[in-house]
C-alpha cells in the first residue's frame, strides 16, 4: 500500500486531487475569514468554495499521478529518476493509463480519449434533434437544452476536433519528419493528460446545480457573469483543454524546426507537417485570448473584477472582441491539419506529386496571417463600431482566396494520375472537397455584411458551421484515421465496414445540416427548444437524418474496435507511399528509427523515375531506388 | 500537357450546371417575404451570390467528376502517374480569378450595406427596451408613450430603432425586415428599418439569453401613418422610469453615432 502511495499512478494521482481539493477549500475558508466574510453563504453565481479546489483538483490529480516528478525533482535537486526512451513504449493496454512520454502511445491516447468524447458529444446532439423533431418541447425543458447544446458544443470542439488533430499529428508527425519522438516527451504527456481533466469539468458540470453550463460554446457575458455554478465549469475546463493544446503546439513548433531528419528541408516537408507548423502558429499565439476571455468571465463571478458589468462601467462587447480573437483562428486551428491529412491522401492514391506543393504550403501561411484579421465578422450585428464591419468583410472574403487555391490544388492532383479509391480515407478526401466547398461558399455569403445581417444567430449558421467542422474537418479527420490506422495499430481495417460508414456519413452530414440553410433563412433562429410549426417538417426531416448520421457511427466504431484486435496484419506500406512513417513497420518500431533517415528528395515524388525521398537506415545512398512497397515491409 | 483536357466541354459542362442549379435556387423565395426598403436588395445581392457560387460549385463537382471518371486507375495497375508538379499558369488564374471574384462581392456588399443603412431626414425614433424574457417599445416623438409586446410603426417612413438592453444581451430581427441588430446592456444600438409593407410581422429574439429565449417574441404591425397615429395617441402608459434612466445612462460613443456611419 505504501509503495502504491509512493508510486506515481492514480492511486497518487486520486490523493494528489483530494488534497488538493481540500487545500483549496480551506484556503477560501481562510481568506473569508480574514476578510470578515461569511464563511459559506455565497451569491448565487460565485461559489468560490466549489471553483477553488475545482482549479486545484486537477492541478493535484496531475501532480500526483507524476506529470511534474521529473521537473520537481530535478527543480529540488534531487535525483531524477532516469527517464530514457526505452522505457516508455506500450506492452500492454495498461500502459495506456500511465504518464507515458513515448509520442506514439500519447497519439493512440489523445485518439482514443477524444473519440470518446465525440462519441459522448454525438449523443448530446441526438438529443438535440430528438427535442427539435417536432416543435414544442418534449423530451427535455427549455433550460436543459441550453445545457445540452452547450455542452455538445464545448466538447466537440475542445475536446475532439482540436485534440484528435493533435493527437493524430503527434502520432505521425515526428515518424514524418525523421524525429525518434517529439522535442518535449515530458511536456507532450502532461499536454495529454490535461484533457480527461478538461472534459472531467465539462461533463461534471452536469452534476452542478443549476446544471450544466447553459450560455452556449461562446459564454457571451453577461449571460455567462450570472449563470448559475456550470458556467464555471465551462471557465476552467477551456483553461485546461487550452494548456494542453498550447503546450502541444509548442511542442510541435520546436519538433518542426529542429529536429527534422538531415535532408529534411522546408520544402521538403509534406503538407502535413506544413498544416501544423500553420496550425501551431495559431494555437501559441491565439489561444491565451480564450483563456483570457474566461478567466475575465469567472473573475468576474467569483471575484467581482466587473470586466463585462456594465453596470459597473465593464465593457460588454469587448468580451466578443477577445472571445473571437481566439475562436476566429480557432476554426482555422480546426481545419489546417485537415488540409494536411487530405493533401497526404490524396497524393498518395492518385499516385501523383501534389499539385502546387510550394503554393500549398503558402497557402496554409497565408490564411495565418488572415485569420488573424478576420474575428469581428462574428460581430457584424453585435453593435461593435461601425466602421470595423467592411475592412473586416474584405479580409474575410479574402480568406477564401488560399482556401480555393487547396481545393483546385487538390483537384489537379487528381489529373493525369492514377486514382485509386478503394481507401475509405481516399472516399472521405474526394467528399470532403465537394462538402467543404459548400461550407466555403456559405462561409463567403456569411463574411457580406448585408446577408450576415438577415442570417446571423439562425440555423444558416448551424447549417455553416456543421458543414465546415463535420463535412470539413470530421472527414479529415476520419480520412486520416482510416488513413494511417494500419500504421497505428498493425491491422487493416474492414474496407466494406468503411463504405457502409463513408456513404452512410455523406448522405447524413447531406440530409442533415443542407436543410438548415433553408429554414434559418426562412426566418428559425439558432439555440431555441422550441419554434414555430411552419418548420416543423423540416426539423422532422433533419432530425431523421441526425439519428441515421449518429447511428452509422457505430460502424466506424466497431469497425475500429473488431480490426484493431482482428483485423489482417498490416505491411508496412500498404498505401504504396513515399514519406517516411511508411517504410518502418507497422506499427512502427519502440525508437521509430534504428538510426535516423536521411531524406534526398521530395515527399510526393510518384511517377518520377528514380525520385526518392528518404534513405532508410540499412540502404546505402549507392543502391538504386528500390519500389517504395518493399522497403520496411514485413 | 493540359491541352489534352476537353476545356471546352467541362466549360461547357460547368455553365450548364451551374445554370441549372441557378434557375431552380434564384427561382425559389429563400428569405421569406419581403416587407422593408432593405430586403430587396439583400435578396437581390443573395440571388447574384447564388448565381456566382452555383459557378464555383459545378467548376469543382465538374473537375472532380471528370477526373474520377477519366484517371480512374484499372485494377491491377500499380504503376504512377505522370509526374506533373505543378502549372504555374493554372496557379496564377486560380489565386487571382477567385480574388476578383471577393472583391467584386465585396465592393457590392459595401453598396448594399450602404444603402440600407442610409439615415432619412426626418424619421421615426422607437425605443427598444429588452430584457429576460420580453420587449417593450418607447415612442420619444409622441410624448413617451409606452408599451409592452406589440409595436407600431408607419408604413413607407424610416424608423430608427434605438435599443437599450436591460440584463443581458437581446437580439432584434424581424426576418420580413432582414434586419437584425443586438441588444447591449450599457451600450445604445440602432437598426435602421423603413418598412414598405402593411401587415403583421413577428420580433424575434435571435441572442441567446436563458431558458426563455426561444419565447421571446413581440408583435410587430406595420399599418398606415393614420392608423398609426390613433394607435400611438391610444396609448395610456409612459415609459417608466427605471427604462427610461437606461435611455440617459447607456453611452452613444460607443458604437459611433449614426452621422459617422450607423451602427
Amino acid at each position: 500500500m505504501t509503495a502504491a502511495i509512493k508510486q506515481p499512478g492514480w492511486i497518487r494521482g486520486a490523493i494528489g486531487a483530494v488534497l488538493a481539493g481540500a487545500f483549496g477549500f480551506g484556503l477560501v475558508l481562510a481568506l473569508r475569514a480574514i476578510s470578515g466574510l461569511p464563511l459559506y453563504d455565497t451569491e448565487q453565481t460565485g461559489y468560490p468554495h466549489v471553483v477553488v479546489p475545482l482549479i486545484l483538483a486537477p492541478l493535484g490529480f496531475l501532480a500526483g499521478f507524476g506529470c511534474f516528478d521529473y521537473w520537481l525533482r530535478w527543480a529540488a535537486g534531487l535525483p531524477t529518476i532516469p527517464d530514457d526512451h526505452s522505457q516508455h513504449g506500450a506492452k500492454s493496454w495498461k500502459d495506456y493509463f500511465r504518464f507515458n512520454t513515448d509520442h506514439k502511445v500519447i497519439g493512440i491516447q489523445y485518439i482514443v480519449t477524444t473519440f470518446f468524447f465525440f462519441f459522448f458529444g454525438g449523443l448530446l446532439a441526438m438529443l438535440i434533434r430528438a427535442e427539435l423533431a417536432q416543435p414544442g418541447t418534449q423530451i427535455v425543458g427549455a433550460a436543459a437544452y441550453n445545457s445540452l447544446f452547450s455542452t455538445h458544443a464545448a466538447i466537440m470542439i475542445f475536446l475532439f476536433v482540436i485534440p484528435v488533430f493533435a493527437g493524430i499529428a503527434n502520432y505521425v508527425l515526428p515518424l514524418m519528419i525523421g524525429a525518434p519522438d517529439m522535442a518535449f516527451p515530458r511536456l507532450n504527456a502532461l499536454s495529454f493528460w490535461m484533457l480527461p481533466m478538461a472534459g472531467l469539468l465539462f461533463i461534471g458540470s452536469f452534476l452542478a446545480p443549476g446544471g450544466a453550463f447553459d450560455a452556449g460554446w461562446t459564454g457571451y457575458a453577461p449571460l455567462s457573469t450570472g449563470a448559475p455554478l456550470g458556467q464555471s465549469f465551462f471557465n476552467l475546463g477551456v483553461q485546461f483543454a487550452g494548456a494542453s493544446s498550447i503546450a502541444t503546439a509548442l511542442n510541435f513548433l520546436v519538433t518542426i524546426i529542429t529536429m527534422r531528419a538531415p535532408g529534411m528541408t522546408f520544402w521538403r516537408m509534406p503538407l502535413l507537417v506544413w498544416a501544423n507548423l500553420s496550425t501551431s502558429l495559431l494555437v501559441v499565439a491565439a489561444t491565451p485570448f480564450i483563456a483570457g476571455a474566461q478567466f475575465m468571465v469567472l473573475f468576474d463571478r467569483i471575484l467581482h473584477t466587473n470586466f463585462f458589468d456594465f453596470a459597473a462601467g465593464g465593457d460588454v462587447i469587448s468580451y466578443q472582441h477577445i472571445f473571437w480573437f481566439y475562436s476566429h483562428p480557432a476554426v482555422y486551428i480546426m481545419m489546417l491539419p485537415g488540409f494536411g491529412i487530405i493533401s497526404e491522401v490524396i497524393s498518395i492514391h492518385s499516385r501523383k506529386p501534389i499539385f502546387g506543393y510550394r503554393l500549398m504550403a503558402l497557402a496554409l501561411i497565408g490564411i495565418v496571417v488572415l485569420s488573424y484579421s478576420v474575428w469581428a465578422h462574428h460581430m457584424f450585428v453585435a453593435g461593435m463600431f461601425s466602421w470595423l464591419r467592411v475592412p473586416m468583410m474584405l479580409t474575410t472574403l479574402l480568406i477564401a482566396v488560399p482556401t480555393g487555391i487547396k481545393i483546385f490544388s487538390w483537384l489537379g492532383t487528381l489529373y493525369f494520375g492514377k486514382i485509386h479509391t478503394y481507401s475509405t480515407a481516399m472516399l472521405f478526401a474526394l467528399a470532403f472537397i465537394v462538402t467543404f466547398t459548400i461550407g466555403g461558399i456559405s462561409g463567403v455569403m456569411l463574411g457580406m455584411v448585408p446577408i450576415d445581417i438577415h442570417v446571423s444567430d439562425t440555423y444558416f449558421i448551424v447549417a455553416h458551421i456543421h458543414f465546415v467542422l463535420f463535412g470539413g474537418s470530421v472527414f479529415t479527420i476520419f480520412a486520416g484515421i482510416y488513413h494511417w490506422f494500419p500504421k497505428i495499430t498493425g491491422r487493416m481495417y474492414d474496407e466494406k465496414l468503411g463504405r457502409v460508414h463513408f456513404w452512410g456519413t455523406l448522405v447524413g452530414t447531406w440530409g442533415t445540416f443542407i436543410p438548415m440553410h433553408w429554414i434559418g433563412m426562412d426566418g428559425m433562429p439558432r439555440r431555441v427548444a422550441d419554434y414555430a410549426t411552419q418548420f416543423g417538417n423540416w426539423n422532422l426531416l433533419i432530425s431523421c437524418f441526425a439519428f441515421m448520421l449518429g447511428a452509422i457511427q457505430l460502424v466506424f466504431l466497431y469497425n475500429m474496435i473488431v480490426s484493431w484486435r482482428f483485423g489482417p496484419r498490416a505491411v508496412g506500406n500498404p498505401w504504396r507511399a513515399n514519406s517516411i512513417e511508411w517504410q518502418v513497420s507497422s506499427p512502427p518500431p519502440i525508437f521509430n528509427f534504428d538510426e535516423i533517415p536521411r531524406v534526398v528528395g521530395g515527399p510526393y515524388e510518384f511517377g518520377v523515375p528514380g525520385a526518392k525521398h528518404a534513405i532508410m537506415a540499412g540502404e546505402g545512398a549507392e543502391v538504386p531506388a528500390p519500389a517504395p512497397s518493399v522497403v520496411g515491409s514485413t | 500537357m493540359y491541352g489534352r483536357l476537353p476545356i471546352v466541354k467541362m466549360l461547357a459542362a460547368t455553365v450548364a450546371l451551374a445554370a441549372a442549379i441557378s434557375a431552380v435556387m434564384v427561382s425559389i423565395n429563400w428569405d421569406g417575404q419581403e416587407a422593408s426598403t432593405a430586403a430587396p436588395k439583400i435578396d437581390d445581392l443573395l440571388n447574384v451570390m447564388i448565381v456566382v457560387s452555383s459557378f464555383v460549385f459545378s467548376l469543382v463537382v465538374v473537375m472532380l467528376f471528370y477526373a474520377l471518371w477519366k484517371f480512374r486507375a484499372k485494377p491491377g495497375d500499380e504503376s504512377d502517374g505522370e509526374p506533373i508538379h505543378g502549372n504555374t499558369r493554372l496557379e496564377i488564374a486560380w489565386t487571382l480569378i477567385p480574388t476578383i471574384i471577393v472583391l467584386f462581392g465585396g465592393g457590392y456588399s459595401w453598396k448594399v450595406l450602404n444603402e440600407i443603412e442610409k439615415p432619412a431626414k426626418n424619421p421615426l425614433t422607437v425605443d427598444v427596451f429588452s430584457q429576460q424574457y420580453a420587449w417593450s417599445f418607447g415612442y420619444p416623438g409622441k410624448g413617451d408613450a409606452y408599451v409592452e409586446g406589440e409595436m407600431h410603426v408607419p408604413v413607407n417612413r424610416q424608423v430608427q430603432f434605438k435599443m437599450h438592453a436591460q440584463d443581458v444581451i437581446h437580439s432584434f430581427w424581424v426576418p420580413e425586415w432582414r434586419i437584425k441588430k443586438d441588444n447591449v446592456p450599457g451600450i445604445t444600438t440602432t437598426a435602421i428599418v423603413t418598412p414598405d409593407r402593411v401587415g403583421t410581422y413577428q420580433l424575434i429574439c435571435t441572442e441567446l439569453c436563458g431558458f426563455g429565449h426561444a419565447s421571446m417574441r413581440a408583435k410587430v404591425v406595420v399599418e398606415p401613418p393614420g392608423q398609426f397615429q390613433r394607435w400611438v395617441a391610444g396609448l395610456k402608459q409612459k415609459v417608466p422610469k427605471p427604462l427610461a434612466e437606461s435611455v440617459v445612462q447607456d453611452t452613444e460613443s460607443n458604437p459611433v453615432p449614426l452621422t459617422a456611419g450607423g451602427a
